[in-house]
This record gives C-alpha cells, sequence and structure tokens, in this order.
C-alpha cells in the first residue's frame, strides 16, 4: 500500500489553531477567505453560497470584486440563521501544500470567554482579529488575557479592514504598538501582527501589493511555519502517561492474531499472550523509551519500561501524543487513573491545590461546593474551600470575590479526596488542566488551572 | 520522530476509545459496514490489541441495503469475532410502527429503529463514524455528545470541550454519542484506508453497473429504485462515495479500481461527499441538522 504515500500531504503535519475576535470585526469573512482561496470550498457548495450570495445583492453586473458573501461559507445552523447569532465553536479543515488545518472557529460576541478557553484549550496557534478603524479595544485586551492565561504556544493579530483606512501604515504602526504594549503589560511573548483585508484578500494567504510598507509574511504564511505545541514542548517536558487501561486480555484474545517481523516471520503464538499485561495510555508530554526507569503516581513506585506496543508493532521510543500500551519489568497494582512519570521528575502528589477556575456555567460556583474534578484519566471529589479572587482581564490583576459567575476567570482553593500528580500549569500544560464537573447533572462547570501545589 | 497528520488523528482517536470503553458501563459501535465504520472498527482493534475489540456492533439495517454492504457486514463479524446486534427499519414497517416516505427513502427512518435498540440493550455510550467536515451540522458536534431520554442533539446546550478531557457523566436514561474520527477529512479517511490496507466493500472501487440519472446522480437499477419513464438505464463504470439506503445513495462515474487511484480522485473532486451522492441530504439546507435533533446518527 506503499503506493499512497505519493500523493502529497501524506506525511504533512497538523496544526490546530482558533480564531477570537469581537462583534463584526469580520471573523467570518476572515475564515470565508482561508477556506476559499485554499479551495476546501468545493463547486456544490460554493454554488449555494453563490445563489444566496445574489439574492441578497452580491455580484451585480458593475464588476464588484466581491461575488460572493464569504461570510456565508461559515454559516451554520438553522437555529443561529433565524437568530442571527452564533451559538458555538464550529471545526473547519482545510489543507495546503505545507499543511493540514483545524480551525476552531470560536463565536465573538456571546460568552466570548467560554468560547475562547475552549478553543484555545486545544491551539497551536490562536488568530485574535481586531478592526483597524478601531484598534485596541477592551475585548482585544480580555482576549489577550485569556490566551495568556492559557499559554497559548503562539498568538497572532490580524488587524483587518486596513482597506477601509486607505492601507496607511501609520495607522497600523499604532496600532501595533498599543498591541506589543499590552502583551508585554500581561507578560504575553511578542506578538506576530499582520494587516490584512479578509473581504479583499489582501495579506491572507498573498502579500499585498497595496501594502509595501509591510515586509512581512501573510497570515497563512505564518501559520504554516509556526511550530506545533507538541513540537515546542516535547524536548521539554518530562515523560507523563496517565493510564487509561489495563490491557490483560487473558482468554479474550483478538482472532486474528499475528505478530511478525519485518520479512512476515511470526515472532509470537497466540500462547505468549495468555500473560500478557500493558498499560494503555497517551504520553501526555515527553518521550518514553525502553529500559527507561518510570516511577508510577501516587504510589511512587518505580519500574523499567521493557516493551512498547502499538497494535503488534514493538517500538523502541514513543512520543507524545502517540497512544501506545506499555509493559514494565514489576508486576506493581497499577489502575486506571494512575500516573506513570519518568523517574526523578516528580515532586510529591498533594491534595490541596490553588488554581485558576474559568467558569463556564450559568450556575455559579460558591465556597463550600462538592464537585468533580477529572485530572487526566482520574476523575475525584472535590470541596472549594475558598474563593480567593477574581481576575479582572482588563488590568490582569486580581480584585476580591467570593463567588465566581459564568464567563468569571478566580482562584480558588481546593481539597481534593484523595491525592493527584498534580503540576502547575505554567509548567505543564497538558498534565496541570484539569475539569471541574457538576456531580448533580454531569455537566461541565470550569476549565482548571492548577496555579501552585500546596504541599502543607 | 516526526508523526505525520493521520499517526495524530490515529493517536486521538485511540485515546478517544480507550476513555469510552473506561468510563462506560455498556458501549456499542454502529457499523454499517461503510468506510468510516470500517476504519473506526480498525482503530478498535488497534486500540485493545492483543486483546479482543471489548464492544458489539449495532447496524440500523433499512431492509434497502447494497447485498455486497450486508455479506462484508457479516464477514467483518465473523473474522473479528464480534456479536452484531441489528435494528431493523423493515420489521418496523411491518408492525406499522413506521410508515414509508412518499419518496421511497429509508434513511431518516433509521432513528426510531436506532433509539429502540440502544434502549433495549442498555446502551450508554454508542461509536459513531461522523466527521465534522461532513455537514454544518457536524461541524458544530463535540466529540462525546450527549443525548437525553428522546436522543435528542441540543446545539445549544453542548458541554464545552476542554483539551483532550472528555465528560462522559450521564443520568439515567441518557446515553452519549462518541465520534472518535471527528477531526477527519474524507481524504484522511482514503490515505489512512491505503496506509492500512483496510478491505473496503466492492461497491467503493469502481465497477460495472447498470444505472440511470436523478437529480445529476447515477443511481442503481434495483429493487427499491427503480427507473422512472424517461429514465435511460445505461451500463456505466461508477463507484459509491457514500454507501447507505440504495434508495437515496447515488453512484460517481469512475475509473478508480484501488485505494490509490481513489485518493486522487478524492483529492481532484470539486463536489463535497454528501452533495454528491446523498438525495436526502438535498432535502433542505438544514436536513442533517432536523435529522440529528431527532437522534440520528
Amino acid at each position: 500500500m506503499s503506493t499512497v504515500t505519493e500523493t502529497p500531504l501524506a506525511h504533512a503535519t497538523l496544526f490546530r489553531f482558533a480564531t477570537a475576535g469581537s462583534v463584526d470585526d469580520g471573523k467570518s469573512t476572515l475564515v470565508g477567505r482561508l477556506l476559499h482561496d485554499s479551495k476546501a470550498i468545493l463547486a456544490d457548495t460554493l454554488d449555494a453560497v453563490t445563489r444566496t450570495s445574489a439574492t441578497r445583492g452580491f455580484g451585480g453586473e458593475n464588476g464588484s470584486t466581491q461575488r460572493i458573501d464569504l461570510a456565508l461559507l461559515t454559516d451554520g445552523l438553522r437555529a443561529e440563521r433565524e437568530q442571527g447569532i452564533t451559538i458555538d465553536v464550529a471545526y473547519r479543515y482545510f489543507t495546503t501544500n505545507r499543511r493540514s488545518f483545524i480551525l476552531a472557529d470560536c463565536p465573538g460576541h456571546i460568552q466570548y470567554t467560554k468560547n475562547t478557553v475552549t478553543g484555545a484549550s486545544t491551539a497551536d496557534a490562536v488568530v485574535v482579529l481586531i478592526d483597524a478603524r478601531k484598534g485596541v479595544l477592551e475585548q482585544t485586551r480580555r482576549h489577550l488575557s485569556v490566551l495568556r492565561l492559557l499559554r497559548v504556544p503562539n498568538v497572532l493579530v490580524a488587524v483587518n479592514k486596513i482597506d477601509l483606512v486607505g492601507f496607511r501604515e501609520d495607522i497600523f504602526r499604532a496600532i501595533e504598538a498599543d498591541l506589543q504594549s499590552v502583551a508585554a503589560e500581561i507578560g504575553l511573548p511578542q506578538l506576530v501582527v499582520v494587516p490584512v483585508s479578509a473581504l479583499e484578500g489582501d495579506n491572507v494567504v498573498d502579500r499585498s501589493s497595496h501594502t509595501p510598507w509591510y515586509t512581512g509574511p501573510s497570515l497563512l504564511d505564518v501559520l504554516e511555519t509556526l511550530p506545533t505545541t507538541d513540537e515546542v514542548e516535547r524536548g521539554l517536558e518530562p515523560l507523563r502517561f496517565p493510564v487509561q487501561l489495563v490491557i490483560r486480555p487473558q482468554g479474550a484474545l483478538a482472532p486474528e492474531l499475528v505478530v511478525a517481523d519485518d520479512a512476515g516471520a511470526p515472532l509470537r503464538d497466540r500462547r505468549d499472550f495468555r500473560d500478557y499485561r500493558a498499560y494503555a495510555g497517551q504520553l501526555a508530554s515527553g518521550s518514553v523509551s525502553v529500559g527507561e526507569q518510570i516511577t508510577v503516581l501516587p504510589s511512587g513506585r518505580s519500574a523499567t519500561v521493557i516493551g512498547i506496543d502499538f497494535a503488534g508493532q514493538s517500538l523502541q521510543r514513543a512520543v507524545a501524543p502517540q497512544s501506545v500500551s506499555l509493559r514494565l519489568s514489576e508486576e506493581i497494582d497499577i489502575a486506571r487513573g494512575d500516573v506513570i512519570a519518568a523517574t526523578g521528575t516528580f515532586g510529591e502528589v498533594s491534595q490541596d491545590l490553588y488554581a485558576e477556575l474559568c467558569w463556564l456555567s450559568s450556575k455559579p460556583l460558591r465556597e463550600g461546593s462538592k464537585v468533580l474534578i477529572k485530572h487526566g484519566s482520574k476523575t475525584v471529589q472535590a470541596l472549594i474551600r475558598a474563593v480567593i479572587g477574581k481576575l479582572d482581564l482588563d488590568t490582569f490583576g486580581y480584585e476580591a470575590a467570593s463567588v465566581l459567575e459564568l464567563n468569571d476567570i478566580g482562584t480558588a482553593q481546593i481539597r481534593l479526596s484523595s491525592a493527584l500528580p498534580i503540576e502547575t500549569y505554567a509548567l505543564h500544560r497538558r498534565t496541570g488542566a484539569f475539569l471541574v464537573i457538576d456531580p448533580q447533572d454531569g455537566n461541565t462547570l470550569a476549565a482548571g488551572l492548577v496555579k501552585e501545589n500546596l504541599r502543607d | 520522530m516526526e508523526l505525520t497528520s493521520l499517526d495524530l488523528l490515529e493517536s486521538e482517536a485511540i485515546h478517544i476509545i480507550r476513555e469510552v470503553v473506561a468510563e462506560f458501563e455498556r458501549p456499542a459501535l454502529l457499523f454499517s459496514g461503510g468506510k468510516d465504520s470500517v476504519l473506526m472498527l480498525h482503530l478498535a482493534t488497534k486500540a485493545f490489541w492483543p486483546g479482543r475489540v471489548p464492544f458489539p456492533v449495532l447496524h440500523v439495517d433499512t431492509g434497502h441495503n447494497f447485498p455486497e454492504v450486508i455479506e462484508f457486514r457479516d464477514r467483518t463479524v465473523e473474522r473479528l469475532g464480534l456479536h452484531l446486534e441489528v435494528g431493523s427499519v423493515q420489521e418496523f414497517i411491518d408492525r406499522g410502527e413506521l410508515a414509508e416516505r412518499a419518496d421511497g427513502t429509508r434513511n431518516p427512518l433509521q432513528t426510531v429503529p436506532l433509539l429502540d435498540a440502544i434502549a433495549r440493550n442498555k446502551f450508554d455510550a454508542v461509536f459513531g463514524g461522523g466527521r465534522r467536515d461532513e455537514d454544518k451540522a457536524r461541524a458544530k458536534e463535540r466529540i462525546l455528545s450527549l443525548r437525553d431520554e428522546f436522543g435528542q442533539w441540543d446545539p445549544r446546550n453542548q458541554r464545552p470541550e476542554l483539551w483532550n478531557l472528555y465528560n462522559g457523566r450521564h443520568t439515567v436514561g441518557q446515553h452519549v454519542r462518541a465520534f472518535p474520527i471527528s477531526n477527519w477529512t474524507e481524504l484522511d479517511v482514503w490515505r489512512y484506508i491505503g496506509r492500512e490496507g483496510i478491505e473496503l466493500p466492492s461497491l467503493y472501487f469502481a465497477h460495472e453497473r447498470e444505472v440511470f440519472s436523478r437529480d445529476g446522480m447515477w443511481r442503481a437499477v434495483g429493487e427499491v429504485s427503480a427507473p422512472r419513464p424517461g429514465e435511460e438505464v445505461m451500463l456505466k463504470k461508477v463507484r459509491y462515495r457514500t454507501v447507505g439506503d440504495m434508495s437515496c445513495t447515488g453512484a460517481v462515474a469512475s475509473e478508480a479500481v484501488t485505494v490509490h487511484d481513489v485518493v486522487r480522485e478524492v483529492a481532484a473532486s470539486t463536489l463535497t461527499e454528501r452533495g454528491a451522492t446523498r438525495a436526502d441530504d438535498r432535502i433542505s439546507e438544514a436536513a442533517m441538522e432536523d435529522r440529528k435533533k431527532d437522534g440520528y446518527f
């Protein structure tokens, strides 16, 4: 089946990004432009959009540059069209010659914190849109604060509607300077700022001749060349492997069990699997090799990795975010929810923590609430001991608070019913994150980011 | 170590499948013999190797399926030692609990037998091969999607999906639909089928068939899709891009006889998979949205 690899992109990487913007920043148009210009829109969809556009007055006989309403390309559910709003994050897919993209298209106006947190939690990059006529708004600052908090590895700002300010460099430079000073204030690294016109296509896919003073890459060029989160963090973070399942088939072996070497000669037969025992999971960070010493958390017992299995293949090494099964030298008691870590890379497990909670529910959080916390593959009960304060997204400072409401971000002190291998989000983007779940109705209440591990 | 986009999609899907099996009592996999469900089953065999796939498969049979797909379904279930549960549209019609539609299409009729099979077997999680690139209603679907006691999907009340932490909690009567290949595109599916050497029903590849043209699609001549007066029957080389009910699934003219040919053809195609071959999705702009709200796949 090797013939398929001749097709371009069979080996391309996957890049996830999200968009964030306020109402009328032209976000739908920008997303429509990216999809349209990267040829992700096929003829039947385009026909439907062209027909609807015509009924709305686009594409007249005067040779208007805009034949279709690009925003229609991201048109959502009928429930949304009827109310003229976007209610939820939509996922879009497009491919260029260099990469496959997954775009989380986050609505800007209602519940922007909820949507931005959701989109940003899995994003390798976020594109924040601002209107060149309006510059940096309160909401821009808030978006950037949320992205800083979630440690999105790459933040880009598209200064849109640059055509409507006559492609003027001075206006762009002033906005760019404002943005960089906001970024410095809240602790974000240098932002990538691109002047674009989503409507006309300037600097979205191709560099524009209307902005000769801008020498940087187009928006798509930036997205095609940025490193992914895993590429950035793989080398920096030690192994963390939350155990999802113990694979111990005993009698229930797969009927077609073949383990063969490259030449097809059988290496093992069914009898060899009678005592098979492995721990299945996805590497949350780092890498693991056969022969490496690991420690199981929270028990603290150690063992050596003697095999890395993936569906009949024996691997020497695996890296995040691969899904594999690990075999260990010792028969130690390991269950779902335990974390396998590189030995010597983890301090102590804890039952107490401080965390930043992005509150996503209309049911407010009060001190003394009992909740569930899902961390890695483990869910435990927890008590909210205290709400410490609320983050002011405009100043990135804290104010006193005892309640957290929908779209609030605040710090809480939490006591867990059993110790978890908790790490700070600032150091571990994946193992420092958790969900807060309502034990009554099961809904997700908050995104949690571990701030500090209270050991005493 | 360089991980390709297919490696990353595979790893994500396996993680989701394992989470669902670990957290739910009675999961099942929707298996029609169509390429997305074949892919799902392949991923499940990889996720639990060297163990058996630890859940049954469920097929909602419209009674109008292509015979070669049913044969493929049975052979696959046998080969992997799985238990097959069938929900039959025909039985519901025979008992007078479902009425045949005027247009003869049975795809929308699958919802009732599907929900019945879920309730009867007490399935609390049902894996589906739905992908977000298929349709705009699917684009807003969660990877784990909660359904109420009526099987309904409420797009306005979905749980936020954060990092790779999936919340599958549900109360009595509710169940969860799980879509591990949400982030795959049609082209990803075909590339992966090629890479893994996954066997598919033969009608995914070009073959000669008696067809007639209706609504811009090639429709097979069969018991449930007879040509009307004026619709000329021809022998043409065609293949199917989706495999559904014979009464509403169209074929495309094609010379693609290998997976490699299909990958090239899909990459060059100017039509979406559903737009090209599904009459049921052409009923209205919101056809899929309406079916999903009622509990469809």
